[in-house]
């Protein structure tokens, strides 16, 4: 007790090498991550995620990451401080908010550690898509075009032009020559004029330029058809399905091609593009004709999105109500439609409690057998994941047979 | 900045212990390490060690506390100190020069305690604790380094170790013996009593004890008992177990002790702060510092009202004994404060309250019972005549390692198919079925069989069970 006790000063070094629990926030993110990953059917479901901008933050309720272990429920009284009047039956507090009660409770109390957290949605949108698992088989050699040049240096040359003369290596070549030429005992007599009298000058095989190659990326680039039915049978609540279903698609499509382009078509008995706007909001009435929004995307594709440089993906939603002197004509101009897409969906929007005895095209539409053909029932927004899980698993497994190997594709 | 330099600091952590001494308190040596918010962010997210293993909850915690504290919902402490030899603080930098004096006696205060303490002598041992928490975190890191064992496989042993690190013994100054030793005691108490009227009395009933079961008696060091008693687990897998556990042994006196250290240094504080004769703008601002430390928290338990409130009510009825009875046997002016020397020797926040809690300091502080009740906490109890004792046995049932439900292992073989075999102790409270259900499989991934616990829900006693098919529950008869 006789020594004093010993004082180390604040050292900013050390404050700075301090950010110590780094490696292990960064692993309780990944949990968190992994988290939303497991939970994304549900918040995929929240209408505030469909249909907005990229850069927004949204907020997503998690479920904290918990540290299980043995403790007692809430059926134990406890103790705690008054302010010097407490009464009998008073009540002190509500279950479950963590500011009451408990105190000093080791460990972690059941129910406190739900909390939100921000993410952007473009976040949220590698994480949903990380979760399928979905391969780039989508860049066949042949729908791969040139989308960027860029240029990538590749040595040096004597010749080229003169921006890309290297000043450094010329010099340097300059003053190799000269040292080569003086180290020689047997030196030739000078070759000009300029050097008898003891200047060096550069000599036109000093001369070093940059070498500069070409490079050419392929990028693929797609085109989303969205085709839905807004004939008067398709109600706001169908229309929203169908909304959320091409969300994802979109989205889905953006993050594997570098240009992605959008082309809506609306049909009843008639087919029309439209902007997405009109698309989603504006409320038709009539029958329909399913042939005429495939014929009218068939067009589409001819003029502007050959496939033999876009990658197309069609999808149709619709309630599955269509006149049945159209059937045939809709048969036909889908399997035209499957043959020139990627991938080729029919959605059938048949939310509960809507008449089922109604016709449905799915009987029908089960009949063309194309490799990259897919239907699937929507019932309600819990479907729209797992429906488009499926639907996008048909890609997979259609090219999953092509002998390729897809990892170079990828890789280019 | 700040309004003090480090020649100030130690001048005034001399006339400390100048006070200490005279005191008679008996610190450990000190040291004590300047830090701003970010590294105290750091030292309590990881207990305070200087260096500890890496898992992913530290980061959760930090998060947590990081949170708290840049939306102003709680502060961060004034300092921080580790039960080593020698003790070590942390002040932070910010502080003024008042809040570093009351620190720096509040932690002479700490370091007393941890020294003489009987929880702290007999869990931990202070000359070693930053060595063992360096030797932890580096094995710790080597099997994370190491290719064939990996992060992936070290987080799911620690996962599942962190669930069980507070089911330990609470008791640590009585030994576990191995079970060997723990066989033939129990043989020796089956035997009869040498009875010298053996003839004239019945004959005595002789039970053998069933020594072919494992553990011969219930196991509360779940971790240990893991370790242990299953074959199939790696040798690093033990180690991190044994890592786990070692670190659950050093924080368990802090836990059991929370209440009285915290008054224990509230209480030094104050007299030595009070002894130094500090000029009045200090004095003024320590009134301040002080009251803010040990208001009462109406609506929760503030552990530095409490202690201090516990610790005068001893001082005082030492002196009134000393008073009244002009005892010329022990006049002691010297030592006026043994009865709380051999308190703050002998006691746990548990025996502690329950020896010196009267019912004079529950009304002084109000304590009050309450309830669940559908959505809202209503009060059931107040500290009046009639009740106060209920009040206090339920303040003793939920201080120190209270919070903890007590689970022992009785059976490593249950039914013959090497479930293991799991009992709690049920007092009154349940446990939270949905914790256990996965605290339970955490047990399972360290046994490699099945996980049985037998408890009581809801009033009906109940076997939970986790295996290979997952959770199940039965009633039991």
């Amino acid at each position: 007790m006789t020594t004093g006790a010993i004082f180390r000063p604040f050292r900013h070094s050390d404050a700075e090498r301090s950010d110590r629990s780094a490696g292990d926030r960064l692993r309780h993110r990944q949990k968190i991550r992994e988290s939303i990953r497991e939970n994304i059917a549900d918040i995929i479901a929240e209408e505030s995620i469909i249909g907005q901008h990229k850069d927004r933050v949204v907020k997503v309720p998690i479920r904290g990451i918990r540290e299980y272990r043995f403790v007692y429920g809430d059926n134990g009284p406890a103790v705690a401080e008054g302010d010097g009047n407490v009464e009998e039956g008073q009540v002190v507090g509500q279950a479950g908010g963590d500011d009451t009660g408990t105190p000093d409770q080791p460990g972690d109390q059941a129910g406190q550690d739900i909390y939100e957290t921000d993410v952007t949605l473009e976040e949220l949108i590698a994480i949903m898509f990380e979760d399928l698992e979905l391969p780039d088989l989508e860049r066949r050699a042949l729908k791969q075009i040139p989308a960027e040049r860029t240029t990538r240096r590749k040595g040096y040359r004597p010749v080229g032009i003169r921006v890309r003369l290297d000043k450094r290596r010329t010099a340097r070549e300059r003053v190799r020559r000269l040292l080569a030429t003086r180290g020689r005992l047997d030196a030739p007599s000078p070759t000009s004029e300029e050097e008898s009298r003891g200047r060096h000058p550069f000599h036109s095989g000093d001369l070093k330029y940059r070498h500069i190659v070409p490079e050419m990326r392929n990028e693929s680039n797609a085109v989303v058809l969205c085709i839905m039915d807004t004939s008067g049978s398709m109600d706001t609540m169908k229309k929203y399905l169908a909304r959320s279903y091409f969300f994802l698609l979109y989205q889905f499509i953006a993050t594997k091609y570098r240009a992605v382009e959008l082309v809506f078509v609306a049909h009843h008995t008639e087919a029309r593009e439209v902007t997405e706007e009109e698309f989603f909001h504006k409320a038709e009435s009539g029958g329909t004709f399913i042939s005429s929004g495939y014929q009218k995307a068939l067009e589409i594709i001819e003029e502007r999105y050959h496939p033999s440089l876009w990658n197309v993906y069609a999808f149709h939603c619709s309630d599955g109500d269509n006149f049945d002197s159209d059937n045939s004509t809709a048969m036909r101009c889908a399997k035209r439609l499957a043959d020139v897409s990627n991938l080729f969906g029919y959605g059938e929007i048949k939310p509960r409690g809507s008449r089922y005895y109604e016709s449905s095209m799915l009987n029908l539409f089960r009949r063309i057998d194309a490799e990259n053909f897919q239907t699937v029932v929507i019932e309600k927004k819990e479907d729209i994941w797992p429906a488009f899980k499926s639907f996008l698993s048909k890609d997979r497994a259609g090219l999953s047979t092509f002998d390729t190997p897809t990892k170079e594709a990828a890789g280019a | 900045m700040a309004d003090y330099t480090l020649r100030d600091l130690e001048s005034w952590d001399e006339r400390i212990r100048e006070k200490v001494e005279e005191f008679g308190l008996d610190p450990y040596p000190q040291e004590f390490e300047i830090c701003d918010h970010t590294e105290m962010l750091g030292y309590m997210t990881y207990s305070g060690m200087p260096s500890h293993y890496p898992h992913w909850s530290y980061g959760k915690s930090f998060e947590k506390t990081k949170t708290l504290y840049d939306h102003g919902v709680t502060g961060l402490p004034y300092e921080m100190v580790i039960n080593s030899n020698p003790a070590l603080g942390y002040l932070m930098r910010d502080n003024t020069l008042c809040l570093q004096i009351l620190t720096i006696a509040h932690v002479y205060g700490h370091n007393d305690f941890f020294k003489n303490n009987f929880n702290f002598i007999t869990s931990t041992r202070a000359e070693t604790t930053l060595s063992m928490f360096k030797a932890h975190a580096q094995r710790v890191r080597s099997y994370v380094e190491d290719p064939s064992i990996g992060p992936a496989a070290v987080e799911r042993i620690l996962d599942a170790a962190h669930a069980l690190n507070m089911n330990v013994g609470r008791n640590r100054a009585v030994k576990q013996l191995g079970e060997d030793e723990e066989k033939k005691r129990l043989w020796e108490d089956a035997q009869p009593r040498p009875d010298p009227y053996d003839r004239i009395h019945r004959k005595q009933e002789y039970e053998a004890p069933d020594l072919r079961k494992t553990p011969a008696s219930p196991r509360e060091d779940l971790l240990v008992f893991l370790r242990d008693y299953n074959p199939y687990l790696a040798e690093w897998e033990k180690d991190l177990l044994t890592i786990v556990h070692e670190e659950a042994c050093y924080f368990l006196p802090q836990i059991e002790t929370k209440i009285m250290n915290e008054g224990w240094a509230s209480y030094w504080h104050r007299e030595i702060m009070n002894s130094l004769e500090l000029p009045q703008e200090l004095h003024l601002e320590f009134l301040v510092r002080h009251n803010q430390v040990v208001r009462p928290h109406p609506g929760s338990l503030n552990p530095y009202h409490l202690g201090i409130r516990v610790w005068d009510e001893i001082q005082s009825r030492t002196v009134d004994r000393a008073t009244q009875t002009d005892a010329p046997r022990d006049p002691s002016p010297a030592c006026p404060h043994d009865e709380m020397f051999a308190v703050r020797e002998v006691d746990r926040d548990i025996s502690f309250l329950r020896r010196f809690m009267n019912e004079a300091v529950m009304r002084d502080l109000d304590l009050f019972e309450y309830e669940q009740k559908e959505d809202n906490l209503v009060v059931s109890r107040v500290s009046n005549e009639e009740q106060w004792r209920d009040v206090k046995e339920t303040l003793l049932r939920n201080v120190g390692m209270g919070g903890t439900p007590i689970i022992r292992v009785t059976d490593a073989d249950y039914g013959n198919k090497r479930t293991l075999y799991l009992q709690h102790e049920h007092e009154g409270r349940d446990l939270q079925l949905q914790y256990a259900e996965k605290t339970l499989l955490h047990i399972h991934e360290l046994w490699g069989r099945e996980a049985a616990l037998e408890t009581v829900l809801n009033e009906k006693r109940t076997l939970l069970f986790y295996g290979e098919d997952g959770f199940r529950q039965e009633p039991l008869a």
